[in-house]
């Protein structure tokens, strides 16, 4: 019962570190930002499922339905979505910079033409 | 039968996770990415969370795939991110992983009704019976969202206005694809200097 009852978590921690790993040993800018979307929506997904009651139902109130599921979490990510995206389209648009200002969006690239440039 | 539904959903986000891991294409990565929102949306609705449901359908699944459609034909997307595989990542990976699964054994089980997230008489409780006569409505998170939690949703907005305002202000309004006036040095080549930043003021 332990491995069901902590598959959830165990699960999103996994979904976590792929994001992370991701965001580590990808060199390509947009593949981080990539990395990024993974981990966000698994941070939505630990919360989500920390709400989730057993029998429960939505919580849209109604006579017919007994338990709901706890609304709060709901509410809370529903900020964090949006949020999410607002942060995305930030970050693509300094990657798009970047790819104007150097030519490339790989990161190693970018930080060679830069040495380069502090070298001359 | 709900529990089995979550199980098989969730090894499926996680066979999509280790797919973007693996596969070195950025379109390819991109429409994994927005089907790994579309299956959260999925595991949403079975955890009774079909607001956000909807949302992360939209907006996760919908805009975010655009956004990052935009930016890959602003940039050069034939480019295959060429990542390495560090043996140090794993290992820093591993880890983190590890201590967060060790904190999970104290964790309430999934769906217990007894948690103290579910049993706080000022959160929970107060919502969900006493939100019918205090606002009149009958979806809670829609009372929570708009009428308890107002401000913090005033200052969501305020935060979607500045991260338009910062889109604007770095790319500008009018942008020229990089086939009009890309710069002619390879990847990796010291970019002209030179002062066309045409597109950019405009």
């Amino acid at each position: 019962m332990a491995v069901l009852g902590l598959y959830n978590y165990w699960a999103v921690i996994v979904l976590m570190m792929a994001g992370l790993y991701i965001l580590i040993a990808r060199y390509n800018l947009i593949k981080k930002m990539i990395g990024l979307g993974v981990f966000q929506t698994s941070i939505f997904y630990l919360y989500i499922s920390m709400g989730k009651v057993q029998g429960g139902s939505a919580p849209i109130l109604d006579d017919a339905v007994p338990l709901y599921s706890n609304p709060l979490v709901h509410v809370l990510i529903l900020t964090a979505i949006v949020v999410g995206v607002a942060t995305t389209a930030v970050g693509l648009a300094l990657i798009v910079r970047i790819y104007e200002e150097y030519g490339t969006i790989e990161e190693d690239e970018i930080k060679a033409i830069e040495s380069r440039e502090h070298d001359a | 039968m709900e529990l089995l539904v979550t199980v098989v959903l969730l090894t499926f986000l996680m066979a999509i996770a280790v797919g973007i891991i693996v596969l070195r294409d950025l379109l390819a990565g991109v429409i994994l990415l927005g089907l790994y929102s579309l299956v959260a949306a999925g595991i949403f609705v079975v955890m009774d969370a079909v607001d956000v449901a909807f949302t992360e359908a939209a907006v996760g699944c919908g805009i975010s795939t655009i956004l990052f459609l935009g930016a890959m034909s602003f940039t050069k997307h034939d480019q295959k991110p060429r990542g390495h595989d560090s043996l140090i990542a794993i290992v820093f990976v591993v880890l983190a992983g590890g201590l967060l699964i060790y904190g999970t054994l104290d964790m309430p089980y999934y769906g217990d009704p007894n948690s103290p997230a579910q049993t706080h008489p000022e959160l929970t409780q107060h919502y969900l019976y006493k939100s019918m006569d205090e606002t009149g409505m009958p979806n809670v998170v829609t009372s929570v969202l708009a009428s308890y939690r107002g401000y913090d949703t005033l200052g969501e907005t305020v935060v979607v206005f500045t991260a338009g305002i910062a889109v604007l202000s770095l790319l500008g309004l009018i942008r020229r694809r990089p086939e009009d006036d890309a710069p002619e040095d390879a990847p990796g080549d010291i970019p002209r200097h030179s002062s066309d930043d045409s597109g950019v003021d405009s």
